[in-house]
């Protein structure tokens, strides 16, 4: 069905296709809507789940780690400063091997107190050992949510997974949305080391030096075969429903000599500045990175780059731009934008990429 | 693409106007995206709200700078918010009272939504409905089918007066 809807409420109804057995949340700002939205659902009887209002979201988590592993398709939301509370728990969900799904909304982290926009508050969680994608329309935050589900389930992954959108941006602005018959497309759930009384088993117990290095290198195996996975859900979701996505998008990239980095509304934005500078006699593409973990194969060969990152990671840098320099041969030119919803356009993008630098950090209304 | 910045206060609905003018312009087969500038929210103060409308996919987040529209729902913003500004030359400007003020050369069309929303008895806390007739008033202007804007309207709205208030403007403005 073809309707409009925020990102906030895209993510309510593809949370709610896909039939999960247990909610549980702590409302906070710009995601409350999410999690609002499927309590109605559970309340009128629209969605048959066990919905648990916690007073925190470590409890948020720490319930969502506990219904999981006794074999419930399991979903929260968070924010910000909620995803930080519950940052033990959400390394406890990957170890612990419980595919919670999760909608991410990001924004600033305070002090001084912001609402707005901005990736650090995922990134801060990049090893907890989630999957995490990144979205640049509703209807994207809708898709990844449903296909989220089965990839976090597949047998080959069992990690969670974390699906983000932009404060506001996504989340509070109003786009066309079209549902999809889910079907099939989801399996049922079923968790191998599901908790049975049947057959008890140990859980959560003391695991020595002997042991322990093995469940890590376990989720890392796991990590890695999730990108096939991936793959194998992202073809499966467009032979099904006509909707294609990989780990980047590419725009005009074929024969682009600088190539614009960025994740998000901003990598969205990147596509206006790039028409704009291809106006201008400018070769110009744009990778949107979809997947931040696990990070995309990027071929940068030959081009000059620019990253947008929408974060920092203090006496470091940015922390798209690192992870750029990490895995290709690329001399990023490095711009810190975005931060807190600070306001970039594409005609800023496009005068990013017009004064580029190889290997130089440029934070936007800062510097000269 | 077409871009529209609206100008109200907090709890008038400016909010909720961009997005049923978003809905009424999907309904007519455009790609369309509202969404608020979100500030330090507060009942009365002025807060700004954008809508755009294309043939094409938008791919555009950030605020809408040079507008082709403004909508002012509340006139004594004026007296601190400049609604003109970035509007494009000889951009329409859509008021939201009896008579129609002069504001530099843009068309200006006026239309008392205010009055509209109290003949019905339309009124929400204490506050005049404005947001459904102004959609009748852009029907009239030709931004959105009075078709679709009824519809977006009354899928929105259970009361039928949203409706009628909608007419009402429709039939008040001058296009």
């Amino acid at each position: 069905m073809l309707t409009i809807a925020t990102g906030n409420r895209a993510v309510a109804e593809a949370a709610k296709a896909a039939r999960p057995g247990v909610i549980a949340a702590y409302p906070i700002t710009p995601q409350t809507e999410i999690v609002e939205q499927l309590a109605s659902y559970v309340a009128d009887g629209s969605l048959d789940a066990d919905y648990i209002p916690v007073e925190s979201e470590h409890s948020a988590m720490a319930a969502c780690i506990g219904a999981s592993a006794a074999g419930a398709r399991t979903f929260t939301a968070t924010s910000s400063h909620g995803l930080l509370y519950m940052q033990e728990m959400l390394h406890w969900a990957a170890g612990a091997r419980t595919p919670v799904v999760m909608a991410n909304v990001n924004r600033a982290l305070g002090p001084g107190w912001n609402i707005w926009a901005e990736h650090t508050d995922a990134f801060s969680q990049r090893d907890t050992g989630w999957l995490q994608v990144f979205v640049g329309s509703v209807q994207e935050a809708y898709d990844a949510t449903l296909m989220a589900f089965r990839i976090a389930e597949d047998e080959r992954v069992l990690l969670p997974v974390m699906v983000n959108q932009d404060g506001f941006l996504l989340s509070h602005i109003t786009q066309s949305l079209e549902s999809v018959e889910v079907g099939d497309f989801i399996p049922p759930f079923s968790l191998p080391h599901a908790i049975d009384t049947a057959r008890p088993r140990g859980y959560g117990t003391l695991t020595g030096p002997e042991h322990y290095y093995r469940f890590r290198w376990d989720m890392e195996r796991s990590m890695r075969a999730s990108k096939e996975v991936i793959r194998e859900t992202e073809a499966e979701f467009a032979r099904r429903f006509g909707r294609a996505y990989g780990p980047i998008e590419e725009y005009r990239c074929e024969d682009a000599d600088v190539i614009v980095i960025a994740l998000g509304t901003l990598g969205k934005e990147a596509e206006v500045a790039v028409d704009v500078l291809r106006g201008e006699g400018v070769k110009a593409g744009s990778m949107r990175l979809r997947w931040f973990r696990p990070f995309p194969a990027l071929d940068l060969s030959g081009r000059d780059v620019v990253v947008i990152d929408r974060d920092y990671s203090f006496g470091f840098g940015g922390v798209v731009a690192q992870s750029v320099r990490a895995t290709t041969r690329a001399e990023p030119y490095s711009v810190i934008a975005g931060l807190g919803g600070q306001e970039v356009t594409y005609d800023d993008i496009a005068q990013f990429v017009r004064q580029r630098e190889a290997g130089a950090e440029f934070w936007f209304g800062v510097s000269d | 693409m077409f871009e529209i910045r609206i100008h109200s206060r907090g709890g008038q609905g400016g909010v909720t106007a961009a997005k049923l003018i978003a809905q009424a312009a999907f309904r007519d087969g455009k790609h369309a995206t509202a969404f608020p500038f979100y500030g330090a929210e507060r009942r009365g103060a002025p807060v700004v709200s954008f809508v755009r409308i294309s043939d094409a996919p938008i791919k555009v987040y950030s605020q809408v700078r040079e507008p082709d529209m403004v909508i002012v729902l509340d006139a004594s913003v004026m007296d601190s918010i400049d609604v003109l500004a970035g509007l494009k030359e000889g951009g329409d400007v859509l008021i939201n009272a009896p008579e129609p003020p002069v504001l530099g050369s843009h068309p200006v069309h006026a239309v008392d939504l205010t009055g509209i929303a109290l003949a019905q008895k339309l009124v929400v806390a204490g506050s005049p409905i404005l947001n459904t007739p102004v959609l009748g008033a852009l029907a009239k202007l030709g931004l959105v089918s009075m078709e679709s804007a009824i519809a977006a309207i009354a899928e929105t709205f259970s009361d039928p007066r949203n409706v009628e208030v909608a007419k009402a403007a429709y039939a008040e403005v001058q296009a």
